[in-house]
C-alpha cells in the first residue's frame, strides 16, 4: 500500500512525458490534479485503517543490496503518518494552485509528481539509505523546479540551495556511515538500529556521529546559522515550489530528528540536548528579529520559518532533559513538535501561495508597494488575514494548539529557554501585524504596473481559492478538534521518549 | 444543562464567525440575525446561572477542555450578554445599513462569545484561547475602519500590547503543567514553589495588559479608534474587565501566594488615582471615558488584590452597565454631531432628553453619587482594603473623588447651553432608545445589590471566603458619598476650568516610553540582526563557495602543473632513455664486434672481481 502511494506519483510522471508536450494543457494539469487527489483518497484509507497505539504499521520489508544490509523497508506510524497526509494535501493545493500555468505544463507537472514520489517516500523510509536517497532526490528535483521556473535570480538560489542541502546531505551520510559501522550486524535499518541502541557507552563516538546527523539535519530544517539558503530560494522561488518547500521539505529535517536521532542515539541527545535548545531558542528569536526587519513579503515569510522550526528544535531539546521529572510535559513538547510540523506545513503553505497570488498581480513582493489592498481584492486581503493570524498562532487555529504544547511542555525541563522563546510569539504578532498593516489596509495603492500588467489587481480566481481555502480550513479544525490528529501522535510521542530514556 | 452551557458559548461563535465569513451578501439580514442570537444567548445565560452545568473534553494530553459555571461566572455571563445585546441593538442603528454590517455584528458576536468562553473556562489552555481570540477580535473591530491607517495603527498597538501582556498566561501554562498540577483553574493555588511564583506573575501581567491597568493603559487610548458600539462593549462588559475577572477568578491564588495580592491591589490602587487624573485632564469625550475605563478597572483589580471578591464583583457589574450606557450615548452623539470634542459637545444634552438624561445617570453612577450603584459598590470593596491597610482605603477614596471630578466635567460640558441655536432634531430611533433606558434603569437598581439581604445573597452565590468578609459600616458609605457629592457639586459649580499638566492628556507619557524603551530598540536590533545575516553570514557561505572556486583555481593552476609535471618529466626521461639507448644501433658489424668485447671484458673482470 505504502510503495503504491510512494510510486504512484513518479508513475504519472513518467507517462506524462511519453506524452508529446504538444498536447493540451490541460491533459496534463488534469492528470496531476487527478493523480495528488487520488494519492490523498489513498492516505485517508491507510489512516482510516491505522490503529492509533499500534506502533509501526504497514510495513513492507524487501531485500535491496542485502551484503551492505540495505533493504526496501517502509512503514508508518505517528511520526510519520500526519506528515504523509501533510504531503499528499499540499501536493493537491500546489496541482490546483497551478492551473493556468502555461509555462513548461508537461515538465513542471512531471517533476513535482516526481518531487512528491520523493517526499512521501522519505517520510515513510525505515532504511538510512532509502531515507538518504529520497533526501538527495527531493533536492533534486527541488533545484530544478526552482531554477527552471522561478524569478530574477533564479538559477543562483537554486545552486545555492542545492549546494548547501547537498552538503548537509553529505554530512548526514557520514553519521549514517557511522551508525552503520558500529551495529552489529552492520545494517541501515531504522528499526533495528533503534532497538539494538548501537552506540550506549560510546561517548565520542556518539558524540561525533550525532554531530555529523545533526548538522546534516539542521541545514535541511534550518536552524541558524545554517539557514541562509532558505531565504533566497523562496524569495526566487515559484509559490507552489515555495509551498512545497517550506511546507514538506523543511520537515525532512525536524523529521529525522525525531525519527532517526532521538531513537537510535539516545545517550549523545540527552547528552547534547542542551545544544539543541540553545539552536532552538536562537532560531526562535533571530528568525523572528530578521522577519520583522524584511520589505519583502516573501522573505519575511521565508524567516518565519526559521522562527517556527525552531519551536520544534527547542521542543525534541527539551525532550532531552531525562530524569528532570517532567515526564508530561516532554512529551506535551514531542507531540506538540509533530502538530507544529503539520499546522506550520498547512498555514506556510497557505502564505506562500497567497504571496504568489500578491506577485503574480503586482509583480512584486515589496511590502511598501501594496497599500489597501483590501478595497480591491477583499477575499484575497481576508484569506491573507486569515492566514497571517494563524500563523502568528492565534487561538483556534493550529498553530496555537502546537506552540502551546511545545511552549508549556518545554518550560518544565528548561525554564529559562523557554521563557526567552515566548517572546517569540510577540514578534511574529508584531511582524504578521505589521504586513497586513502595510499591504491591505489604508488608502489603495498599487505597484506601478510592469509592462503588460497594466490591471486593477483582480481579487483570487477559483482555482487560487480552492488551492488555499482548504489549507487553512484544515487550519481551524486542527485548531478547534485536534484530537484526531493528537490520537495518533501521542502513542508515537511517548514511544519516542522511552527509546531516549534508555 | 450541559448542552446549554456548550450552546451558550458555541452560538454567538458560531454566528459570528459565520457571519464574519458570509460578508457582504449577508449584510441584509446580520443586524436581526446577531440581535437575535445575543437575546438568545441571554436567555441561555440566565438558565445556566441558575443550572450550574459544568463540561468537560479531551483536547491536549493532560490539558482537556472544561467550562463550568459557577457563582461568579454565572453572574460574569448573565452581565456579559446583557450588555452585548444592548449594545447590538444600539449597533443597528449606528452601524448604518451602507456600512459592512456582517462583518461588524459578525464580529461584535465573536468578540462576545470569546468573553463568555473565558468566563466559563475552567482549565488554562481554553481560558488562553478565548483570551486570545478576544485579543484578535477587538484588532479586527478596532480598525473596522480600516482605510483610515489611525485606526489599523491603534488596531495593531492595542493587540500587540495586550499579547505582550498574554506572554504572561503561555508562562502561568507551562509552569502550571511543570508543577505536575495540570491545567485546572481550580488547582493553580496548590502547585509548588517555585512554579507558583510563575504562574502568580505570569496571571498577574497578563491581567493587567488585558485591564489596560498601569503600566499597560495606553493601548485603551488608542483603541477609541474604533466604531462606539465597539467602545461600549470593550470597555464594559468584556476585554478590559476580563482581566479583572481572571484576578477575581484566581484570588486564592494571590492570596496563596503572599506577595501577589499587595501587588495587585496597589497596582489597581494607583491605577485608579492616576488614570483618573488622566480622565480630568482630556477635553475629548470618548478618551476621557477610556481613562476612567482604567481607573475603574483599578478598583476591581483594588479588590482581587485584598480578597474583597463580592466588592469587585459588585464593582465590575455596576460598571458595566454605567460604561456601556455613557459610551452608547457618545456615540450617538458622534454619529449626530459628528464630534466628540468636549467643547464642542456643548448643549449635546439639552438636545434630545433620553440621551441628556441616560447620560446622566451613568456619569453620576461613575462618579460615585448615592443612591446610584457604583457608589455603594466600591463601599463595599473598599470595606475589603480597609481591613488590610488604612492606606490603601485612603489611596482608593482619594481615586473615588477624582472620579466624581473627571465624570461632572463630561457632564458639565453636555449640559452647559449650546452656542448656536438650539437646533433640534428628529430623535433618535427607539433601536437605539431602548437600550439606553434599560441600562440606566439597571445602573440605579443595581444598588440594592450592594445592601443586605441582596448583598448576602450575592456573597452566598460567589461562596468561598468572600462570604466571610464584613460590610462596609454605614460611616462608609456615608464618607464616601458625601466625598462623592462635594466634588461633584464643586466641579458642578466652578466649571471644571482645571489645568492640566501634558504628563495628564498624554496618558502619563505611557505609549512614548513603550516606544522608545522597547518598540524602537527591537526595530534597531531587529534591523542589525538583518545586516548581520546579510553580510556576515550569508557572505560567509558565499565566501566559502567563492573560496572552493579559488581553491579549484588555485589546484588548477599549481598543484595541477606538479602532477601533470612530474608524469610528463618521466615521459620525457623516458623518451631520452630510448635515444641513449638508440645510440649504439649503428648497423656496423664492426662497430657491434668491438661493443661485444668490451662487455665481454666487463663481464670477465666482474666475474673476477666478485669470486
Amino acid at each position: 500500500m505504502l510503495t503504491a502511494i510512494v510510486l504512484l506519483p513518479t508513475a504519472v510522471a513518467a507517462l506524462l512525458l511519453c506524452v508529446p508536450r504538444g498536447a493540451p494543457r490541460t491533459l496534463f494539469l488534469t492528470a496531476w490534479a487527478s493523480t495528488t487527489a487520488v494519492e490523498l483518497i489513498l492516505t485517508v484509507i491507510v489512516w482510516a485503517g491505522y490503529r492509533t497505539d499500534g506502533g509501526m504499521q504497514y510495513e513492507t520489508r524487501a531485500r535491496w543490496i542485502p551484503s551492505a544490509g540495505i533493504s526496501y523497508h517502509v512503514g508508518v506510524d505517528g511520526l510519520s503518518l500526519p506528515l504523509v497526509a501533510l504531503t499528499c494535501v499540499l501536493f493537491l493545493a500546489c496541482a490546483l494552485y497551478a492551473w493556468r500555468d502555461t509555462r513548461r505544463v508537461r515538465e513542471f507537472a512531471a517533476l513535482f509528481l516526481f518531487l512528491q514520489t520523493t517526499c512521501l517516500g522519505l517520510f515513510v523510509a525505515l532504511d538510512l539509505i532509502l531515507f538518504f536517497v529520497f533526501f538527495d532526490l527531493s533536492i533534486v528535483a527541488m533545484y530544478f523546479v526552482i531554477a527552471g521556473w522561478g524569478h530574477k535570480n533564479a538559477a543562483r538560489s537554486a545552486l545555492k540551495f542545492f549546494l548547501y542541502t547537498f552538503i548537509g546531505s553529505l554530512a548526514l551520510l557520514l553519521g549514517f556511515i557511522g551508525l552503520y559501522l558500529a551495529a552489529d550486524p552492520h545494517t541501515f535499518d531504522i528499526v533495528d538500529l533503534t532497538t539494538a541502541n548501537p552506540l550506549a557507552g560510546h561517548a565520542t563516538y556518539g558524540a561525533l556521529v550525532l554531530l555529523a546527523i545533526g548538522v546534516g539535519l539542521a541545514v535541511k530544517t534550518p536552524t541558524v546559522p545554517f539557514h541562509t539558503w532558505l531565504p533566497p530560494a523562496h524569495t526566487d522561488a515559484p509559490a507552489a515550489g515555495s509551498a512545497i518547500l517550506a511546507g514538506v521539505l523543511l520537515k525532512m529535517g525536524t523529521y529525522g530528528f525525531l525519527r532517526i536521532a532521538l531513537p537510535v542515539l539516545p545517550g549523545a541527545w540527552r547528552e547534547y540536548a542542551l545544544v539543541f535548545v540553545v539552536v532552538g531558542v536562537v532560531s526562535v528569536l533571530y528568525g523572528a528579529l530578521v522577519a520583522l526587519a524584511q520589505t519583502d513579503f516573501k522573505r519575511m515569510i521565508a524567516y518565519t520559518s526559521v522562527n517556527h522550526m525552531g519551536y520544534i528544535v527547542l521542543a525534541i531539546g527539551a525532550a532531552g532533559a531525562v530524569g528532570a521529572n517532567q515526564e508530561e510535559a516532554r512529551r506535551l513538547a514531542v507531540t506538540g513538535s509533530v502538530f507544529q510540523m503539520v499546522s506550520h506545513g498547512l498555514l506556510t503553505g497557505a502564505l506562500f501561495l497567497l504571496s504568489g497570488v500578491l506577485y503574480e498581480r503586482g509583480r512584486t513582493y515589496e511590502m511598501s508597494a501594496y497599500s489597501g489592498v483590501a478595497g480591491r481584492a477583499p477575499v484575497f486581503a481576508a484569506l491573507t488575514g486569515v492566514a497571517a493570524f494563524a500563523s502568528l498562532g492565534l487561538p483556534g487555529f493550529s498553530g496555537f494548539i502546537a506552540e502551546f504544547q511545545i511552549l508549556a511542555g518545554s518550560l518544565g525541563p528548561e525554564p529559562v529557554a523557554t521563557g526567552l522563546a515566548v517572546l517569540g510569539i510577540l514578534l511574529t504578532a508584531g511582524l504578521f501585524l505589521r504586513a497586513l498593516q502595510q499591504m491591505l489596509l489604508g488608502p489603495l495603492r498599487l505597484p506601478v504596473a510592469a509592462p503588460g500588467t497594466d490591471r486593477p489587481f483582480p481579487d483570487l480566481r477559483l482555482h487560487e481559492g480552492l488551492a488555499v481555502v482548504p489549507l487553512l480550513v484544515l487550519g481551524v479544525v486542527l485548531g478547534l478538534a485536534p484530537r484526531f490528529v493528537l490520537d495518533v501522535v501521542e502513542p508515537a510521542s511517548r514511544t519516542v521518549l522511552e527509546l531516549l530514556g534508555r | 444543562m450541559s448542552a446549554l452551557l456548550w450552546a451558550l458559548v458555541a452560538l454567538p461563535l458560531t454566528v459570528g464567525t459565520l457571519l464574519a465569513v458570509a460578508g457582504r451578501p449577508a449584510d441584509r439580514y446580520a443586524p436581526a440575525l446577531a440581535v437575535g442570537t445575543a437575546v438568545a444567548a441571554f436567555g441561555l445565560a440566565v438558565a445556566v446561572a441558575f443550572g450550574h452545568p459544568r463540561v468537560e473534553a479531551p483536547l491536549l494530553e493532560g490539558l482537556p477542555a472544561g467550562l463550568a459555571v459557577d457563582g461568579l461566572s454565572g453572574l460574569m455571563v448573565v452581565t456579559v450578554t446583557a450588555v452585548t445585546a444592548a449594545v447590538l441593538l444600539f449597533g443597528v442603528a449606528d452601524i448604518g445599513p451602507g456600512e459592512a454590517r456582517a462583518r461588524f455584528f459578525g464580529l461584535m458576536l465573536l468578540f462576545g462569545g470569546a468573553m463568555l468562553t473565558t468566563v466559563t473556562a475552567t482549565t488554562l489552555p481554553v481560558l488562553l484561547m478565548a483570551w486570545e481570540v478576544m485579543g484578535a477580535t477587538s484588532w479586527a473591530l478596532i480598525g473596522y475602519w480600516w482605510r483610515d491607517p489611525a485606526r489599523g495603527d491603534a488596531a495593531t498597538t492595542a493587540f500587540l500590547t495586550t499579547r505582550a501582556a498574554d506572554l504572561g498566561l503561555y508562562l502561568a501554562a507551562g509552569a502550571a503543567l511543570a508543577s505536575g498540577q495540570g491545567g485546572s483553574l481550580a488547582d493553580l493555588p496548590d502547585a509548588a514553589d517555585p512554579w507558583q511564583a510563575v504562574i502568580t506573575a505570569g496571571v498577574i501581567v497578563a491581567a493587567l495588559g488585558k485591564s489596560a491597568q498601569l503600566p499597560f493603559s495606553f493601548w485603551l487610548s488608542r483603541a477609541m479608534q474604533g466604531p462606539s458600539p465597539v467602545s461600549a462593549l470593550l470597555h464594559s462588559a468584556t476585554m478590559v474587565v476580563a482581566g479583572a475577572y481572571l484576578l477575581l477568578r484566581l484570588e486564592p491564588l494571590l492570596a496563596r501566594s503572599g506577595w501577589g495580592g499587595p501587588v495587585v491591589a496597589w497596582t489597581g490602587a494607583v491605577t485608579a488615582v492616576l488614570l483618573g487624573l488622566v480622565a480630568v485632564a482630556q477635553t475629548d469625550l470618548k478618551q476621557l471615558l477610556a481613562a476612567s475605563t482604567c481607573a475603574q478597572i483599578g478598583f476591581m483589580v483594588l479588590a482581587a488584590g485584598t480578597g474583597a471578591v463580592t466588592g469587585g464583583t459588585l464593582q465590575l457589574i455596576a460598571h458595566a452597565a454605567a460604561k456601556s450606557l455613557a459610551f452608547l450615548v457618545a456615540g450617538a452623539w458622534l454619529t449626530a454631531l459628528g464630534t466628540k470634542a468636549l467643547p464642542a459637545l456643548r448643549g449635546a444634552a439639552r438636545r434630545h432628553r433620553t440621551a441628556g438624561i441616560t447620560f446622566s445617570v451613568a456619569a453620576l453612577t461613575l462618579a460615585g453619587v448615592p443612591p446610584l450603584s457604583l457608589w455603594a459598590a466600591k463601599d463595599v470593596l473598599l470595606a475589603g482594603a480597609l481591613e488590610d491597610s488604612a492606606a490603601l482605603y485612603v489611596v482608593g477614596l482619594t481615586g473615588a473623588v477624582i472620579s466624581a471630578v473627571y465624570s461632572v466635567k463630561a457632564l458639565w460640558f453636555v449640559w452647559q447651553p449650546a452656542p448656536g441655536a438650539d437646533r433640534r432634531e428628529e430623535p433618535p430611533p427607539y433601536a437605539t432608545r431602548l437600550p439606553l433606558v434599560l441600562l440606566a434603569v439597571a445602573c440605579l437598581a443595581l444598588t440594592v445589590t450592594s445592601f443586605p439581604p441582596v448583598r448576602d445573597a450575592v456573597e452566598r452565590v460567589l461562596g468561598g471566603e468572600a462570604a466571610a468578609r464584613p460590610g462596609p459600616h454605614a460611616w462608609e458609605f456615608a464618607l464616601s458619598g458625601a466625598l462623592a457629592l462635594a466634588a461633584s457639586a464643586l466641579v458642578w459649580i466652578r466649571g471644571p476650568h482645571l489645568r492640566a499638566l501634558t504628563v495628564q492628556t498624554q496618558w502619563l507619557h505611557l505609549e512614548t516610553a513603550a516606544h522608545v524603551l522597547l518598540v524602537r530598540p527591537v526595530t534597531r536590533l531587529a534591523d542589525a540582526l538583518a545586516a548581520f545575516d546579510d553580510r556576515v553570514l550569508d557572505r560567509a557561505v558565499d565566501g566559502a563557495a567563492r573560496g572552493s572556486v579559488r581553491l579549484a583555481r588555485w589546484t588548477d593552476a599549481q598543484v595541477e602543473r606538479l602532477v601533470d609535471g612530474a608524469a610528463e618529466g618521466v615521459a620525457s626521461g623516458a623518451r631520452a632513455l630510448g635515444r641513449l639507448a638508440r645510440r649504439p644501433q649503428t648497423g656496423q658489424l664492426h662497430q657491434y664486434l668491438a661493443q661485444a668485447v668490451a662487455a665481454f671484458t666487463v663481464l670477465a673482470v666482474v666475474l673476477v672481481l666478485v669470486r
